[in-house]
C-alpha cells in the first residue's frame, strides 16, 4: 500500500522557508547569509525562525555588503559549502554583479571544472506591491545573458520550495527570483519532506489550441485571468509557467507553439533585451513554418520601473495582455 | 601615521641584520633557499617578457623588484593554506607549487593554465581589482567553520585598497574572524597612478585601524621581514584572532605590463636608481659578502639551474595541444544546457571535425 505524502498549505514565502529549512537540516553544508535573515527573519519573513533552529553559524546576519557576502559566499563554495545569499530585493543586487558576473558565473570554466560555485541567490523581485523605488525591478535578463548562470523564477508554493532544493543541490549558481507580489497572495498544497522541480522545465497549466501564452512568476496570474477572459470569448489559451529563464525549456515552448501557431509573450521586465526575445528567436528557429501570426509581447517598456504611483502603468494586465491575444487572433 | 606604523626590517639593503631579534634565523640554509626561489621566479618573469616580446606570449604582468614579497609570504605557507594570488603574483604561486607550464599557459591565453596541481589550492589569478578579498574571507571563514587550523592568504597592491571590495572583505573577514592574511604589496604605482593620487592616507597598513585588526608595514623588498610578519599573521590566523592586514613596501622596477610603457608616467631613472637600493637578490648577495660565504660558482649554478627549469617549462607549454574548441563549450556548466550543446555542435560542424 502507498502511504499518502503529507502534505502542508503554505504561502510561496512559506514554501521557500520550507525548502530552505529542508536544506539546512539535510546538510551541514548549506549556510545562509544576508541581511537581516537572523532574528529578523529577513525582510519578508523568508528566513523565519530558522537561525534559532539551526544557529548563528549557518544562518548569518552580514554587513551590509552586498559584494562583500557575495563574494565571500563564492569563497565558501568554492570550499566546501552551499551557500544561499539573500538580497534583500533584486534591485540591490547591482554592488554583487561584478562578483557574480566576473567570478561566481565563469570560476567552472577559467579554471576546467577544478573550482566551481555551487550557491544559490535569492532575490525577492518585482512591482505591484507599492514598494518605494528601485525595490521593484524585473532586471532577470542581466542575469540570463549571463553565461554560467542559471534563473529560475516559482510562480506558486509548490514549485517555489521544489526549486529552491533544486537549486541548493545544483552544482552551478543559481538566481532565485521570488515574485514578492506572489508571496503571500495565494496557498497550495506542498508536500512535506523533500522533493525537487527540474532546472531547465516549464509547466503547461492550462490546455488550448489557439493561443500559447507564455509568463512566469508574478505574470503568471496576470496570464491565467486574461486566458480566462478570452475563453469566454471562445478563444483557449494554452498558458506556459516558463519556471526557469535560462535555460528555457525549449520541448514545452516549441510542441505547445507549433500546436495553436501563435503566441503572447508576457513579462514585466523591460522589452529591450527581455526574455520574451530569446523566446521569440526560440520560435524562429524551430517553429517558423507554424507560425499564423507574428509573436506578441506585452511587457514592461524600456522605461525605468517608474515610483508606484505610476506602476499600474507600467506593470502589465490582464487587459493589455487580452488585447495582444485578441492581435494574434485576427491577425 | 607612518610613525605608528614604522617600517619592519630584519635585514637592510647592505646585508646588515637590524631586527637583534631575528638575528638567529637568518642563516646561511635559509638565505640561500630564498635567494634561489627569488633568482627562480625572476627568471620567470625575466623570461616572460622576453617571450611576450617575441610573441610567444600574451600581455604579460611582471613582478621584477617583488620577488621577496612573493617569496617571504610563499615559502611561510603550509601546503593545506589558499592562496589568492592576483596577476602580478604568479611568482608566489610558482614558490607555493604551481606548475610552471600552467603559469605560462594562463600567459599563453589558456584556461588550463587556471588549474593548480591536485591538492594546491591556489585560486586563479585576480583580473578584476580587489574582487577575490572577499573570496579569501569567505574560503577562510569556511575553514574557521569546519574547525580546521588551515589559513589563506590574499594578495593585492596598493590600488585595490580603493576598491568597495577592499572594505567589504576586510570588513567581512574581521567580523567573522576568518582566517586570512591579506598582503598588500605596496608597488607605488597602479599602473600610471602613484599612491599621492590614489589615497590621502599616509599608508596602506593604518586602514587596519577601522576594522580593528593588526595592520603591519613592512620592507617587502627584505624577505626576512616579509617572512617573519607573514608567518606571525598566519599564526594569529590559526589561533582564531582573524585577518591581518600587511603592507609591504616595494616597487616594481618594470611597466605594469609589457602592454604600457612605464616612462610615460614615471621618471625610470628612478627605478634604476632603487634597484641598487632595494634589490631584495642583491640585498641577500650583501649578506652573504658580509659573511664571506658568497660563492660566485653556486651563484651561478642556481642561475643556471632556473633557466634550464625554466626552459624546460616553456617548452612543454609551446609543445601543448593546441586549444580544443570543445573546451569553451564544456566547462561553463557541469552538464551544459542545450544552447551550448546545440552551439558547440553547430560549431564543430562547422569547423568540418578539423577541429
Amino acid at each position: 500500500m502507498k502511504t499518502a505524502v503529507q502534505t502542508k498549505t503554505l504561502t510561496l514565502v512559506q514554501a521557500i522557508t520550507d525548502g530552505l529549512d529542508t536544506m539546512l537540516g539535510e546538510s551541514k553544508h548549506v549556510i545562509l547569509l544576508g541581511e537581516d535573515i537572523g532574528k529578523n527573519g529577513g525582510v519578508f519573513r523568508a528566513t523565519d525562525g530558522l537561525q534559532e533552529k539551526y544557529g548563528e553559524d549557518r544562518v548569518i546576519d552580514t554587513p551590509l555588503s552586498e559584494a562583500g557576502f557575495v563574494g565571500a559566499a563564492i569563497g565558501m563554495a568554492v570550499n566546501g559549502f552551499r551557500p544561499v545569499v539573500e538580497i534583500q530585493f533584486l534591485g540591490f543586487i547591482y554592488p554583487a554583479y561584478e562578483q557574480i558576473m566576473t567570478h561566481a558565473s565563469r570560476l567552472r570554466m577559467r579554471t576546467m571544472g577544478h573550482f566551481t560555485v555551487p550557491m544559490v541567490i535569492r532575490a525577492p523581485y518585482g512591482a505591484g506591491v507599492r514598494a518605494p523605488e528601485i525595490h521593484c525591478d524585473s532586471t532577470e535578463s542581466l542575469f540570463t545573458h549571463m553565461p554560467g548562470m542559471k534563473v529560475v523564477c516559482p510562480s506558486n508554493a509548490y514549485d517555489a520550495k521544489g526549486l529552491m532544493i533544486a537549486a541548493i543541490e545544483d552544482p552551478d549558481p543559481v538566481l532565485f527570483l521570488e515574485p514578492m507580489r506572489s508571496y503571500r497572495s495565494s496557498r497550495d498544497e506542498v508536500p512535506e519532506g523533500k522533493y525537487t522541480v527540474e532546472i531547465g522545465k516549464g509547466k503547461k497549466l492550462t490546455e488550448g489550441d489557439d493561443v500559447t501564452v507564455i509568463a512566469w512568476g508574478a505574470m503568471i496570474p496576470v496570464a491565467m485571468k486574461a486566458a480566462e477572459v478570452m475563453k469566454q470569448k471562445g478563444v483557449d489559451c494554452e498558458v506556459l509557467d516558463l519556471r526557469t529563464l535560462y535555460p528555457i525549456d525549449k520541448d514545452l515552448v516549441i510542441e505547445s507553439v507549433q500546436k495553436t501557431g501563435r503566441t503572447v509573450i508576457l513579462h514585466e521586465a523591460h522589452a529591450t533585451g527581455g526574455t520574451g526575445s530569446d523566446l521569440i528567436s526560440l520560435i524562429n528557429d524551430e517553429a517558423f513554418l507554424y507560425q499564423k501570426a507574428p509573436a506578441e509581447r506585452v511587457t514592461g517598456y524600456d522605461t525605468p520601473v517608474p515610483y508606484f504611483g505610476f506602476e499600474d502603468h507600467y506593470l502589465p494586465t490582464p487587459k493589455r495582455v487580452a488585447a495582444a491575444i485578441e492581435k494574434v487572433m485576427k491577425f | 601615521m607612518e610613525k605608528d606604523f614604522p617600517i619592519f626590517q630584519v635585514m637592510d639593503q647592505n646585508g646588515n641584520i637590524v631586527s637583534a631579534e631575528y638575528k638567529d634565523l637568518v642563516t646561511e640554509e635559509r638565505v640561500k633557499q630564498f635567494y634561489s626561489e627569488m633568482v627562480r621566479i625572476r627568471t620567470l618573469d625575466r623570461k616572460s617578457v622576453s617571450l611576450q616580446r617575441q610573441g610567444r606570449i600574451g600581455t604579460y604582468a611582471p613582478f621584477e623588484g617583488q620577488e621577496a614579497s612573493q617569496v617571504g609570504t610563499a615559502l611561510a605557507l603550509e601546503n593545506e593554506d589558499w592562496m589568492f594570488p592576483t596577476y602580478r603574483d604568479h611568482g608566489a604561486a610558482m614558490v607555493f607549487g604551481h606548475s610552471l607550464r600552467n603559469i605560462l599557459l594562463f600567459w599563453n591565453g589558456r584556461n588550463e593554465g587556471c588549474v593548480p596541481p591536485e591538492g594546491k589550492k591556489i585560486f586563479p589569478p585576480a583580473i578584476p581589482i580587489a574582487t577575490q578579498i572577499p573570496h579569501a574571507a569567505g574560503a577562510a571563514f569556511a575553514e574557521k567553520q569546519r574547525g580546521t587550523k588551515n589559513a589563506a592568504i590574499c594578495y593585492f597592491g596598493d590600488g585595490a585598497t580603493s576598491e568597495g571590495d577592499f572594505h567589504e572583505g576586510l570588513n567581512f573577514a574581521s567580523v567573522f574572524h576568518s582566517p586570512v592574511v591579506y598582503f598588500c604589496q605596496n608597488n607605488q604605482y597602479a599602473i600610471s597612478v602613484p599612491i599621492s593620487k590614489q589615497m590621502n592616507s599616509a599608508t596602506i597598513a593604518q586602514k587596519a585601524l577601522a576594522y580593528d585588526i593588526p595592520g603591519v608595514r613592512i620592507d617587502g623588498n627584505d624577505v626576512f621581514a616579509v617572512f617573519v610578519e607573514t608567518e606571525k599573521a598566519l599564526e594569529r590566523a590559526r589561533n582564531g584572532e582573524g585577518p591581518t592586514l600587511i603592507e609591504a613596501m616595494t616597487w616594481r622596477y618594470g611597466s605594469h605590463t609589457t602592454a604600457d610603457d612605464a616612462s610615460k608616467y614615471r621618471d625610470q631613472s628612478e627605478s634604476a636608481m632603487k634597484r641598487m637600493e632595494t634589490d631584495p637578490l642583491l640585498r641577500l648577495e650583501h649578506w652573504m659578502k658580509n659573511e664571506g660565504i658568497y660563492d660566485e660558482a653556486w651563484v651561478k649554478e642556481i642561475a643556471e639551474h632556473a633557466a634550464a627549469e625554466i626552459d624546460a617549462a616553456v617548452q612543454e607549454m609551446e609543445s601543448f595541444p593546441p586549444a580544443d574548441p570543445a573546451v569553451i563549450f564544456d566547462y561553463v556548466f557541469e552538464k551544459p544546457t542545450w544552447t551550448i550543446e546545440k552551439q558547440k555542435r553547430e560549431y564543430l560542424e562547422f569547423l568540418g571535425g578539423e577541429a
